[in-house]
């Protein structure tokens, strides 16, 4: 005799389910939103991870309603924002996404609204347009800041030294007031404790300000303020990138960890006792997995990350929910846009499997992740994933960085544009 | 209580089942899906220097992925990438993305050149790249709709020599100006 698995389930989700029954006060206030009818999966969050995990879910199972909640009408990507910064692309729309195609193509119902709560045992989401309820939950909130250990970084101060680590407005003023900057000045630039999203995007970042700066403004320099005790990704390549390229104008400075901001005085705070000013600042604070996931109880130990299983992407702090994207544990794979985009199919696969009472698939992933160093040279790192012992592992003796010499820059530069064109083109249609 | 557990268990099947829930081993559809954000969804790429996978031959793909991670045909990121999966897999990926419907392209293309192409290909090519290069023999690959620019990137690591050229394309190839390579580009780009 051999028991299929939804019978398993049921035998066993009994004694789970009560002492699952935990999560968060219930808001019983709010009005629900749209009935549920159907099987229905509810994604928060329309970046990276949320838009692939909505469109693969209906692309494997049409009888499977997806709803979408976003709190933004568009998504812009942090991927090549700091060629935006750099004045290497000249058009945010390059970089923007809309969801209407989503709807047509795949049905994916889009519902612009905040989520303020998430009720675990009762199966719903609180937004701030009502309630919806779902049958699996699956957030990809991307991050938000441990504003706690960066003191003076509040809203205002965002606003005199932006982070731009979330894409959109903050992009746009980092870029205003390097181009607002007088020759001559200093841009300071602040690089937390690993991990954070995109390692290698603040070595980017530090490229492509100085290759405005080379450009339009050669007598200025950018000091970067590295928390980590050496560049974190594509090291090798980077440091080779700005010994040929930015000699004198990149002044990296490792094992600096800034925890205080002065915002009228322009200046940062290493471990509180060296000040370092700046003309244009750009803190980037230590980060932590979206709000709503804090708030829902789906981070880990260290409070800050989201630990999953992974295989299904489900937390192992709440049956129902899975957790995509930069903010969940994922081993191997890094907080990057690509793995968000293959963790999201992974995810559906499975949700869509775990919905229908079927059994689940082993995971196998890729990340691709391109850097540029100046506008015509980039590097990458790419790597094929998959499970070991019940964690996420590179496949030994695969994936890597590009070659030393810079032999394929000019190259993978032609391939990343392509890259972004793809990837946003996945998301969008 | 551990052994109730297992008495339990094993008499009611239970450990059968629980080895099911080990989940099954990446399908052809898992390992596939992962390679769509640089190719586009079921392989259908929308960016110009990355070819599209969809409606690709089977056999090409899989001669493809093996010279890739031989090192044999130059590429930047997918050597690194085609050393991550075994022979079955890359079986499994390229029968997937083979059995997609073939991606059409918009792209600017000169007219001219196209019906040059077209009787260059007819002369020339057609053999191997057979029904207008829509399939190809054995493991030709197919060239309909494929990008402009990802056909000119490889063209050009054919004639510097960074990629080998099969024999019989050599000798066709070896004869023809650089104006009749790119007629023949812009015909198999624009074949839907």
């Amino acid at each position: 005799m051999t028991l299929d698995r939804r019978s398993f389930l049921k035998l066993v989700g009994a004694g789970a389910g009560a002492a699952g029954a935990v999560g968060l006060p219930m808001i019983g206030q709010a009005a629900e939103l749209m009935p549920k009818s159907a099987k229905r999966v509810v994604v928060i969050g329309g970046g990276y991870g949320g838009t692939i995990a909505a469109k693969y879910i209906r692309m494997m199972d049409k009888s499977i309603e997806v709803v979408m909640i976003e709190r933004n009408d568009h998504f812009v990507s942090c991927p090549f924002s700091n060629l935006y910064i750099g004045g290497v692309i000249t058009e945010m729309g390059t970089l923007t996404i809309k969801y209407d195609k989503l709807t047509a193509n795949h049905g994916v119902k889009v519902v612009q609204a905040e989520v303020t709560a998430i009720d675990p045992a009762g199966k719903s989401v609180t937004t701030s347009k009502g309630t919806i309820a779902y049958d699996r939950l699956v957030v990809s909130p991307g991050i938000d800041f441990r504003l706690e250990e960066m003191k003076g970084y509040d809203a205002a101060a965002m606003e005199v030294m932006p982070h731009a680590w979330k894409a959109g407005p903050q992009t746009v003023l980092l870029r205003k007031q390097l181009v607002d900057m007088k020759d001559g000045g200093t841009v300071v630039m602040t690089v937390p404790l690993a991990p954070y999203r995109c390692p290698p995007g603040p070595y980017e970042r530090a490229s492509m300000i100085a290759h405005y700066l080379k450009q339009n403004k050669p007598k200025s320099k950018i000091i970067v303020l590295d928390a980590n005790p050496d560049i974190t990704s594509k090291g090798g390549l980077f440091k080779k990138g700005w010994k040929d390229n930015y000699e004198g104008i990149i002044d990296y400075r490792p094992a600096k960890k800034v925890t205080e901001v002065d915002a009228k005085a322009m200046a940062v705070m290493v471990e509180g006792l060296e000040e370092v000013k700046g003309d244009v600042i750009n803190v980037i604070p230590p980060q932590r997995a979206g709000q709503i996931a804090v708030a829902a109880g789906l981070v880990g130990d260290d409070k800050n990350w989201c630990p999953v299983n992974a295989t299904t992407f489900e937390s192992t702090k709440h049956a129902g929910i899975h957790v995509i994207g930069d903010a969940c544990v994922a081993g191997a794979m890094p907080k990057s846009g690509y793995s968000a985009n293959s963790e999201a199919k992974i995810c559906a696969t499975n949700v869509v499997a775990l919905l229908n009472g079927k059994e689940t698939t082993e995971l196998s992933g890729i990340n691709v992740c391109y850097s540029y160093i100046t506008d015509k040279d980039a590097v990458s790192v790419a790597g094929v994933y998959t499970v070991k012992e019940g964690k996420i592992i590179a496949v030994p003796n695969s994936g890597g960085v590009s070659p030393a010499d810079f032999s394929a820059a000019k190259t993978e530069a032609m391939y990343a544009e392509s890259w972004l064109k793809n990837i946003l083109t996945e998301m969008s249609t | 209580m551990m052994m109730k557990w297992r008495g339990w268990a094993l008499a009611t099947g239970v450990l059968a089942v629980s080895a099911m829930a080990q989940a099954a081993p990446p399908t052809a559809a898992m390992l596939s899906n992962a390679c769509a954000g640089c190719h586009g969804t079921n392989g259908g790429s929308a960016g110009p220097t990355m070819p599209s996978l969809a409606g690709q031959s089977k056999e090409a793909i899989e001669v493809a992925m093996k010279k890739f991670k031989s090192g044999e045909r130059p590429g930047t990121i997918m050597g690194r990438l085609a050393k991550g999966y075994s022979e079955a897999e890359v079986t499994a990926m390229a029968e997937f993305f083979s059995k997609q419907k073939l991606h059409p392209t918009s792209q600017n293309l000169d007219k001219a050149k196209i019906a040059k192409g077209a009787s260059l290909q007819e002369s020339n090519c057609g053999r191997c790249h057979i029904e207008d290069g829509k399939e190809g023999k054995d493991d030709t690959p197919a060239m309909a709709s494929q990008w402009l620019p990802y056909m000119q990137m490889q063209m050009a690591d054919y004639l510097s020599g960074k990629r080998t050229m099969p024999e019989k394309m050599k000798e066709k190839v070896d004869p023809m100006s650089k104006e009749d390579i790119e007629a023949l580009l812009h015909f198999y780009a624009s074949v839907k």
